[in-house]
């Protein structure tokens, strides 16, 4: 299976296989006009098996989302056909808009202007807690 | 500028301070009297709760301060839809500190984020209430002379009691603290304590559901009651509420220096023959969070 290569664009690499779907739908990715691509179970010798997204546009990651959804993957950044720059994602500190607190009794189920904002409160975990109601965020997985 | 929300926010030598200056005001009260003349607290109350808010006031208006506030939603702009945030901010317009108690949780996090003058947590639903913390430990120091070496028993509702939880973590800061947690299986102290704070900082414990058995080597009892909205069916309520039961017959196995605590207000876990005993400080206990109040009051105004 042939997927041409991109001449200015971002490729997310790593991402372990069958998150590519939901990375695309987090990162928005189906608002772009530009060309997108996710290829699924792709073989590595790292991973066994990985999902690729490839972009035909140099957008705005949101890096958040990657490191929360999946920490490890590898941000590619490609101009002029050359690879220019890559980014090791890790585990966010912080969580901006990426998940809403489930929590009925949070401050936040009531004022919807309240910013939605997780802290990283166990990297082992991961546990992410509301920074309002320190509500432990569901995990991923309960996500996708 | 600063606020209180979390009873962490504090450190162990902050808190001591807190508590030295509330004894300090207990010793010497017409020291204060005139201390926050010209300052004024509001009592931003979006829920009822005469104790804590009347305490504050009290503790506002002995040093030499004046209040202003509301004492539920409905008579607040809460009722016309005004958010957390533009009531901080309004109020800070008005007033020098803000105490805060809300149904929802972090709630006054939020307030404290927009506001320009220190919000202190009254309360924000089950989560935190740091006041009540500062009492407790108050009470301790006050009625046992040290927060260290103390055998401190808990009892009741262990399990969605936020003012025990915060008491346990509290007191394992300092030294030579042993807990026993008295409660029945279903309302067991939660695991995020257990193993958070008690394992973690090696504090020793013991979990029972046998109050008789327990009470003669307890230094402090902690008494919390059992809250009917907390369970899902009546059966279970009535079946549990009267499990720990404090009765002058169970006080016999008690030390003669022991003291009983409770946050009030108590439905039937103390037997009203408790009041006489005079190892029974519940009520000093709520004279206590006056004066506590009053010296976080000053720190948070940087009032000497």
């Amino acid at each position: 299976m042939n997927i041409d290569s991109i001449k200015n664009g971002i490729v997310i690499d790593h991402i372990t296989a069958g998150r590519g779907m939901t990375l695309y739908n987090l990162l928005g990715l189906d608002s772009l006009d530009c060309s997108v691509a996710i290829i699924k179970n792709v073989a590595s010798s790292k991973m066994g098996k990985k999902d690729i997204i490839k972009i035909d546009s140099e957008i705005d990651v949101d890096l958040d989302v990657l490191g929360y959804v999946d920490p490890g993957v590898t941000v590619n950044v490609i101009r002029n056909g050359a690879l220019v720059e890559k980014k090791k994602i890790e585990l966010p500190l912080i969580l901006n808009g990426v998940i809403r607190c489930r929590n009925p009794r949070c401050i936040t189920s009531t004022e919807p202007s309240i910013p939605q904002r997780f802290r990283l409160t166990d990297p082992n975990g991961p546990v992410y807690r509301c920074v309002w109601c320190e509500a432990r965020a569901k995990a991923k997985n309960e996500n996708e | 500028m600063r606020s209180l929300i979390d009873i962490f926010e504090l450190s162990t030598d902050e808190v001591d301070r807190l508590i030295a200056k509330a004894e300090d005001i207990m010793s010497h009260p017409t020291a204060y009297v005139d201390k926050c003349r010209g300052k004024k607290l509001a009592t931003l109350f979006y829920e009822p709760s005469t104790r804590t808010r009347l305490s504050f006031e009290a503790a506002m208006y002995e040093l030499g301060g004046n209040v202003l506030g509301f004492s539920e939603a409905q008579s607040s702009s809460a009722a016309k839809g005004e958010s957390v945030s533009d009531t901080a901010r309004t109020v800070s317009c008005y007033a020098d500190i803000i105490a805060m108690r809300h149904p929802k949780e972090g709630a006054p996090l939020v307030a404290s984020v927009n506001a320009s003058v220190p919000v202190i947590n009254a309360g924000d639903g089950g989560h935190n209430h740091p006041t009540q913390t500062l009492t407790d430990l108050l009470t301790i120091k006050r009625e046992k002379g040290r927060l260290s070496d103390l055998t401190v028993g808990v009892c009741g509702d262990l399990k969605f009691g936020r003012t025990v939880h915060s008491l346990i973590s509290a007191l394992s800061r300092y030294e030579g603290i042993r807990f026993v947690l008295i409660s029945p299986s279903e309302l067991r102290i939660p695991g995020y304590v257990r193993d958070g704070v008690l394992e973690n900082k090696k504090v020793p414990y013991e979990e029972t559901t046998d109050l008789d058995g327990s009470i003669g080597k307890l230094d402090v009892l902690y008494m919390t009651r059992v809250q009917r909205e907390r369970f899902f069916n009546e059966e279970d309520y009535l079946r549990l509420r009267d499990s720990y039961i404090l009765t002058p017959a169970k006080m016999e196995s008690a030390k003669e220096d022991m003291i009983v605590m409770h946050p009030l207000p108590r439905v039937n876990e103390i037997s009203h023959e408790i009041d006489s005993d005079k190892r029974a400080c519940y009520f000093r206990q709520v004279m206590y969070g006056k004066f506590i109040r009053m010296a976080l009051i000053l720190m948070l105004l940087e009032i000497e």
